[in-house]
């Protein structure tokens, strides 16, 4: 249970004045001239230190993306950019710090641009967020009057640059590199790896993109120390982290806790605990909607970190955990998760082009029980030849969830099937 | 290649340039990786997914070969070469999958596609795929396109590897095609249903690997296995572009581009691709005589009589068109120079200096654009008088080339700096400090419309002089594949034209179309094409086209190349060479060959350079002199692309795209 004078998102609720004066009152921009004047070496080692892995969904050290980048300018610039496209189905997380608390991200910009030698930072705010544009562009607006950006910003004598750009609302352009090829006013299609972009990302030039909340938690990692933030959670899974709990619990929220809290303490302590008891507890999909879902068994010692929900094939993702009860259908509620791939797949590759579609299809049968037993492995199989086919990673993200749905809830499509065709409910389901 | 690396592919061990792709360096090590999007010409898209390859130790997942560049694989722990495995589980469950993918919505029309029997997809299935279908799904289908009437499109069975989208965008240089919509409902369509403007479309017929992309007027005439094919060169421009001619029986069915690095890489230009119809219509296949005002038909003895009568003594001048052979040249030169006749080639008044070769040839070759970082062209548009080269030139561009125009400012599909479209601004070059080009490899290119007209020499004095001041080479580019063979066997006379058929009272015409002979002289017409040549006529003599004799061509580098026949004349049509030698006996001066091989082994020990085919030869400069320029315009040589020469003026499919492309261009204004 993480402690409240823990918290680094104080105003996740926007109770307080999200202005840059009641920013102020509760710690921000304190000193940010002082840790950059430490050094862009020292500002990288306090993040490695801190074990900060990344809060989009793949959880990379932090610290370590940073230190990829040039050290020595080649005559190119080299540019943050801040993956605010915040669009993964049940993620909600970075909304809150956007539109209440958008000063630890403008803040996180200019540290986080110093350590990796960057003088200019693009914001790619989601299509869809609009009040949060209109929060996140005050924010950066307050930040210009303060001169705490633009020359020589917060008086640390680096000169820091932040724009915000707003995207168009396509899933796919939260890819890193299809976020680029976006920015720069194409399509967004993502980009073959290698190159990386901290090598040529945008416009061709050293770029690292982060999550918002990867950025805004830097400031408060330097205030209070890496050992501070290190010392929460599991080894390998420090920090404080902000789920964003949704579907059938009593109270759906967003709140920062601890990682690694087991997933039944946080549902209980800031959800209400799943709607009708923990008993009626279905699944839980832990990561947001490209995880593979947990069966209910498999929930009871749930731990929310990377390494735990790895080892379960499943993952920490954005860290946002939708619970559903037993009156869910859970094929249908994975159909739809394959509808929603189907829509946002690029086109691009051959992989995700056509089996996203194929998927879906396959999946629209088992929902309605119109299909045959074998059919089942042959979806498997056809997952299979998405996952690890593809340029981005949405072909995995399309794959999994089928994957997770095949490999826990086998029975109930069986089940179905055979009701489909004999009008009989088997053993097994009559339960 | 200072960063070569070691690589192991399927326990072949080889060593490459680090910047290349694994896939490149599967083809060194004799290794074929299947491919669709991959083109070594066009930039890497890496979408369709079937070249993946195992990376031994590297993520658990197969890795693009056309993008992967061989110095991003990581080595073994002790700095073993990385290892790559092209042929294991991993790799053929990958590459059944993508094939799985994407014949899913591929209609698998094969017996109905034009592209059956030399697809890729066919091919790669057959090579890499299952042999079973695990699908029930509907398929999805889409609404073809457009785009001229060159390129048929049968959309629903592309695969969206935007080779199309890329060779347009990148090597022709427009912006008309492209990928809109999202996932599966992703379609390669043109923006605004707009048709390619551009002369080198054929060539996304021959780089789409399935059967979306077809050539319309070819539609459903012939499978490729039934076709005989036969490598020769194109006459279309002066480029010499190497093509291949497929024939079924006698009928020519298509032409399609041969790979040549140094002239036209592998692209054609539709007036070289889509020229073919023209070849069976408006033929001559019978000689005529006039009789009383009026051309009749006649046999070949009678046709010679005539001209025996008619020559009897009169002073003959011979010219020679823009399509015509080394061998028939070298002929008539003998036939009628022997006699004390004057020749002439240069039938569009171009000025060419004779014996000079480095001012009517230059001294750069095409792929001297490759390293050249000034370009600068002087009354030439070459979009429209050699659509390959330009698109060469605009690879330069693309690469950071400057590009200068003098000449009325067009599209060229690249940026360029225009510096005027008169005569007189051509001395504007010769009064710069030249600094910053000479420390570069640079190179101008004259067209054939700036040498035209009372400036002509002047201009081309004044060009070589540019040439030397600025360290240039020189490119005179040409429009007629016959030229520079004509100049190279001296057929031409001091004065041009003028001085040729000064006083003529016999002219014998080699296949010129473009041109008015003038009333009063008898005109014994050589050709292929009832064009305006045999119109003026008094005796036609009906002559092989290019697809139709060996022959030799020189292009407008000075590189001389061999066409070879595809398919046999039409009626009593025959080879040009051997009627000059026929009418030489009636004529009683017979010419000492009696067959092909014994003609070139005269006219090699005359010109040797000839002998050498596919070589360029050095041609020595002579200083440039001064001469005083006027202030005319410059002329571009060629007005309608689509229209130059009889065999194109015969093609009903040229009619119908220089129509399409005036339209288009008057809908534009």
């Amino acid at each position: 249970m993480l402690k409240d004078e823990d918290r680094i998102f104080t105003n996740l609720y926007g109770m307080e004045d999200r202005s840059i004066k009641g920013a102020m009152a509760r710690g921000a921009w304190d000193g940010t001239a002082g840790y950059i004047k430490n050094g862009r070496d020292w500002i990288v080692e306090q993040v490695k230190a801190s074990g900060l892995r990344g809060r989009g969904g793949a959880g990379f050290p932090t610290g370590l993306k940073w230190s990829f980048m040039p050290k020595e300018s080649d005559g190119r610039p080299a540019y943050l950019v801040v993956n605010a496209d915040e669009s993964e189905p049940g993620t909600c997380k970075d909304r809150e710090i956007m539109r209440h608390d958008p000063h630890t991200l403008v803040e996180g910009c200019l540290i986080a641009g110093f350590g990796m030698g960057a003088n200019t930072g693009y914001i790619y705010i989601r299509g869809e967020f609009i009040r949060e544009r209109e929060a996140l562009q005050r924010a950066i607006d307050e930040a210009y009057e303060a001169g705490f950006l633009g020359k020589n910003a917060a008086g640390s004598g680096w000169d820091f640059d932040l724009y915000l750009v707003h995207g168009a609302g396509a899933y796919i352009c939260g890819e890193e590199t299809a976020l680029l090829e976006s920015l720069e006013g194409r399509k967004g299609m993502p980009r073959m790896k290698p190159p990386f972009p901290a090598g040529v990302g945008l416009y061709g030039c050293p770029t690292t993109v982060n999550n918002v909340e990867s950025i805004a938690v830097v400031p408060t990692i330097l205030r209070r120390g890496a050992e501070w933030f290190s010392s929460m959670g599991r080894p390998n899974n420090a920090g404080t982290k902000l789920f964003g709990i949704s579907g059938h619990v009593e109270n759906p929220c967003v709140v920062e806790e601890e990682m690694s809290i087991p997933l039944r303490e946080l549902l209980d302590r800031h959800c209400g605990g799943v709607r009708g008891g923990w008993k009626n507890l279905k699944a839980v999909i832990p990561g947001g909607s490209s995880v593979p879902l947990l069966p209910a068994d498999i929930c009871n010692d749930a731990i929310m970190d990377f390494d735990w929900l790895r080892e379960q094939r499943s993952g920490l993702g954005t860290a946002a955990v939708i619970v559903m009860d037993q009156s869910t259908d859970v094929i249908k509620a994975i159909w739809r998760l394959s509808k929603f791939y189907k829509h946002e797949s690029c086109g691009q590759c051959t992989p995700c082009r056509e089996g996203t579609g194929w998927m879906m299809r396959v999946m629209d049968r088992l929902v309605t029980g119109e299909a045959e037993i074998e059919e089942i492995d042959m979806l498997l199989d056809v997952t299979k030849q998405v996952e690890g086919h593809t340029i981005c990673a949405l072909g995995d993200a399309a794959a999994w969830p089928i994957q997770g749905l095949v490999r826990h809830f086998r029975n109930e499509i069986e089940d179905r099937i055979k009701y489909k065709k004999s009008g009989r409910v088997s053993s097994i389901a009559a339960e | 290649m200072t960063d070569l690396k070691k690589i192991i592919i399927d326990g072949n061990e080889v060593e490459v340039d680090g910047a290349m792709t694994i896939l490149q360096a599967a083809e060194v090590a004799g290794i074929e990786i299947p491919r669709f999007c991959y083109h070594e010409r066009l930039s890497i898209a890496g979408n369709c997914r079937m070249c993946l390859v195992e990376v031994v130790g590297g993520p658990p997942k197969p890795a693009a070969s056309c993008a992967m560049q061989v110095r991003d694989l990581r080595p073994g722990p002790e700095g073993q070469p990385p290892v790559v495995k092209t042929k294991s589980p991993m790799v053929k469950k990958a590459r059944e999958g993508v094939m799985e993918f994407l014949l899913l919505n591929h209609p698998l029309d094969c017996p109905i596609c034009d592209q059956g029997g030399e697809c890729d997809l066919q091919d790669q299935a057959m090579a890499y795929g299952v042999d079973f279908s695990r699908t029930r799904e509907a398929k999805r289908s889409v609404t073809d396109l457009d785009l001229g009437p060159l390129v048929a499109t049968t959309m629903t069975r592309c695969i969206s590897c935007t080779r199309c989208v890329r060779f347009t965008t990148e090597v022709a240089g427009i912006a008309t095609m492209g990928q809109t919509g999202r996932g599966e409902d992703a379609e390669i369509t043109t923006y605004l249903n707009a048709t390619l403007d551009s002369n080198l479309q054929g060539n996304i017929i021959d780089l789409c690997p399935v059967g979306a992309l077809t050539s319309k007027p070819y539609a459903f005439t012939a499978r490729p296995w039934e076709l005989r094919k036969t490598e020769t060169i194109d006459v279309m421009d002066a480029l010499g572009s190497n093509i291949r001619v497929d024939t079924k029986g006698r009928e020519v069915k298509r032409i399609v581009p041969r790979n040549h690095d140094d002239i036209n890489q592998e692209w054609l230009s539709d007036k070289g691709r889509f020229i073919w119809d023209g070849l069976a219509r408006q033929r001559l296949d019978v000689p005529y005589v006039r009789v009383n005002g009026k051309l009749q038909k006649a046999s070949w003895d009678e046709a010679m009589a005539a001209i025996v009568d008619a020559v009897d003594g009169k002073r003959v001048a011979a010219i020679a068109g823009d399509l015509a052979s080394c061998e028939a040249m070298y002929a008539l030169k003998a036939l009628i120079g022997g006699a004390g006749g004057h020749v002439e080639c240069r039938v569009d008044g171009a000025y060419l200096p004779i014996g000079d070769r480095a001012g009517y040839v230059g001294t750069a070759t095409i792929a001297d654009l490759d390293n050249a970082q000034m370009i600068q062209l002087i009354g030439t548009n070459p979009r429209n008088e050699a659509p390959v080269l330009n698109a060469r030139i605009r690879a330069a561009w693309a690469r950071g080339a400057q590009i200068g125009l003098i000449g009325d400012e067009a599209d060229l599909t690249y940026e360029y700096t225009h510096m005027g479209n008169t005569v007189a601004d051509i001395e504007k070059l010769l009064n710069i400090e030249y600094k910053q080009v000479l420390e570069v490899p640079s190179m101008i290119i004259v067209g054939q419309g700036a040498l035209q007209g009372k400036d002509g020499e002047a201009v081309l004095e004044a060009v070589k002089r540019v040439a030397e001041l600025t360290d240039s080479k020189l490119l005179v580019l040409h429009t007629a594949a016959a030229r520079v063979g004509g100049m190279d066997l001296g057929f031409a006379t001091e004065g041009g034209m003028i001085n040729a058929l000064d006083g003529a009272e016999v002219i014998y015409n080699l296949g010129a179309d473009e041109l008015d002979i003038d009333a009063g002289p008898f005109v014994i017409y050589q050709g292929s094409h009832g064009d305006r040549g045999a119109h003026r006529a008094d005796v036609i003599l009906p002559a092989a086209a290019y697809t139709e004799e060996s022959a030799i061509f020189v292009n407008t580098e000075g590189r001389p190349q061999m066409a070879q026949r595809a398919a046999f004349p039409p009626g009593a049509a025959r080879e040009g060479w051997a009627i000059i030698r026929a009418l030489s006996s009636e004529l009683g001066a017979e010419l000492p060959f009696n067959s092909l091989a014994e003609l070139r082994a005269a006219m090699f020990a005359a010109h040797p350079h000839l002998a050498a085919l596919d070589s360029v030869p050095e041609n020595e400069w002579k200083a440039a002199e001064v001469k005083p320029l006027g202030n005319g315009a410059l002329k571009y040589a060629i007005s309608d692309y689509y229209l130059t020469n009889p065999i194109a003026r015969a093609s009903g499919i040229m009619a119908e795209v220089s129509k399409s492309a005036l339209s288009a261009k008057m809908a534009a204004e």
